[in-house]
């Protein structure tokens, strides 16, 4: 927990757990997405399924899947942009196991995409995504996160590093976790800085790669300045 | 580095703070400073809403307490005591409406730390240059007890998140008021110690009540701790094992009474039949 992560967010309230993280894990999902869902499943577990109207985290989290950070003034209107954005959004109970009491499973389709994101709120705005689709992840949003799908094949790992380490940038966490062996894995890489287009360019060329997504860093890029910036990347 | 450490840290605690922070990196250690300053001007922008705002929440519980108690008169003749209060009053009222304010450490705790050092700062007299490092060192002391344990009231109970804001706010206000490095550790192991225990128990949920009031008496509380601090009182207990010791009461807490709106307050029969009232 850094400084900055103590005494902020500054976000739209009541609740940095209920709320902010919220918020968060809910533009993480988005971001898994190339364009934007135009269908949500929110499964909420624990706290969130108990107090989660009670502390607008069903705002936040629908705020979030329309990209807004935790401090966006139009997260207690959520639910009615999200109609205008054409978003259908579907909220219910669910026991998701042995998990944080805070833990939410986001499901989210468009006309070509379709991707599960589940994650929780670990308290003070911080959170931890933990699956991606039927795959093991582990990120935290405090770093630009790459998830790479690949065929779980020798020198897959080492091809994509290979890249990251060109553009010199640094790795900060590196999770895999596939299927079965040789079956289909996951690749979850936490960097330091974003990649650039050459070096996204280049990862789309190694071999067994299915899909990949670039995710924003979303602790620090708080408001309207940190998506503008994101629109000026490109980075969907 | 823990409480202890920090403790004997010779000089300002804020200091070895920012130093275990930034490192030397000069870059970073600008950033920090520049990130701060505009959260302490989002934390003084938040008061000066609640204290003027009377909007009601979203339940109607709470929004007009702040202004009420700014705008009463001081009977007491304590206007450290009635600004503090009004202050912190005032963060957690702009949260409870959805409005903007900066979480430290958790949304639900946000006035504490704002009531008591801005609250303090303003009745004497103080520029907010001066309240820069005492935010840093408030942070300092969040992170070290973010390590023993998750601070949410879903995990360890209201004394995490208001144990901990009081705690940071205490070390605050104590350094602000020229306390040395073991005076401040010793004022937030004070407070922290006089929190433990505390469940969380928000009627229907919401972080409405107690929380509201509640920040107003741990805003106080921290200014306590730090009196006591600053005249030389320690804790017998050393700092990190007070850490540990709310940890582990946070791990006996039964999941009633940390934030799922079933136990406590919550669950009294006017608690209850509001939180009926609430389902949409």
């Amino acid at each position: 927990m850094s400084l900055l992560d103590v005494i902020g967010p500054v976000m739209v309230g009541p609740s940095s757990s209920h709320t902010a993280g919220a918020c968060r894990l809910a533009l993480l999902a988005r971001h898994t997405l190339l364009s934007p869902p135009e269908q949500a499943t929110l499964r909420l577990h624990g706290s969130f399924a108990k107090t989660g109207k009670g502390h607008g985290t069903h705002l936040a989290l629908v705020a979030g899947l329309l990209g807004f950070f935790p401090d966006d003034a139009r997260i207690p209107d959520a639910m009615k942009l999200a109609k205008n954005a054409n978003l259908n959004v579907h909220i219910e109970s669910k026991d998701l196991g042995d998990v944080h009491p805070n833990t939410v499973q986001i499901e989210l389709k468009n006309s070509t995409e379709h991707v599960t994101v589940t994650g929780s709120s670990l308290g003070g705005g911080l959170v931890k995504v933990f699956k991606v689709d039927a795959f093991e992840s582990n990120f935290s949003g405090s770093y630009h996160t790459l998830l790479i799908e690949h065929e779980d094949k020798p020198g897959v790992i080492a091809r994509v590093a290979r890249v990251i380490a060109d553009d010199d940038v640094n790795i900060a966490t590196l999770y895999c976790a596939r299927r079965k062996r040789g079956g289909r894995a996951l690749m979850t890489v936490e960097i330091d800085r974003r990649l650039a287009q050459y070096a996204l360019d280049y990862l789309t060329q190694v071999p067994y790669i299915g899909w990949m997504r670039l995710l924003p860093e979303v602790m620090s890029g708080e408001g309207a300045a940190a998506l503008e910036q994101l629109a000026l990347e490109g980075n969907v | 580095m823990t409480l202890n450490e920090l403790a004997e840290h010779p000089g300002l605690a804020s200091l070895f703070v920012l130093q275990e922070e930034v490192m030397d990196d000069d870059n970073a250690k600008d950033a920090l400073l520049e990130a701060m300053r505009s959260r302490l001007h989002e934390m003084r922008d938040s008061i000066t809403r609640g204290l003027t705002s009377d909007k009601k929440s979203r339940t109607g519980m709470v929004g007009w307490n702040a202004k009420t108690l700014w705008e009463s008169d001081d009977k007491l003749n304590a206007g450290l005591l009635k600004r503090v209060q009004a202050y912190a009053m005032a963060v957690n009222e702009e949260n409870a409406r959805m409005g903007k304010i900066v979480a430290a450490p958790t949304a639900g705790s946000a006035g504490t730390l704002p009531g008591a050092l801005i609250g303090v700062a303003d009745h004497l007299g103080l520029s907010d240059d001066a309240l820069l490092m005492p935010l840093i060192l408030s942070a300092g002391i969040g992170q070290i007890i973010s390590k023993s344990m998750f601070i949410a009231g879903s995990t360890g109970g209201c004394q995490a998140e208001i144990g901990s804001s009081a705690a940071m706010a205490a070390a605050a206000v104590c350094e602000l008021l020229g306390g040395h490095a073991k005076q401040s550790v010793h004022a937030a192991t004070m407070a922290l110690m006089n929190t433990i225990g505390l469940v969380c128990d928000p009627v229907g949920g919401y972080v409405e009540v107690p929380c509201v009031s509640r920040n107003a008496f741990y805003s106080v509380h921290a200014v306590s701790a730090a009196q006591l601090a600053l005249a030389g009182l320690e804790s017998v207990i050393p700092p990190d094992e007070v850490v540990s010791a709310m940890a582990s009461v946070g791990r006996m807490l039964p999941p009633e009474l940390r934030e799922t709106g079933e136990g406590g307050i919550a669950d009294t029969p006017t608690g209850r039949m509001i939180a009926l009232k609430m389902v949409d």
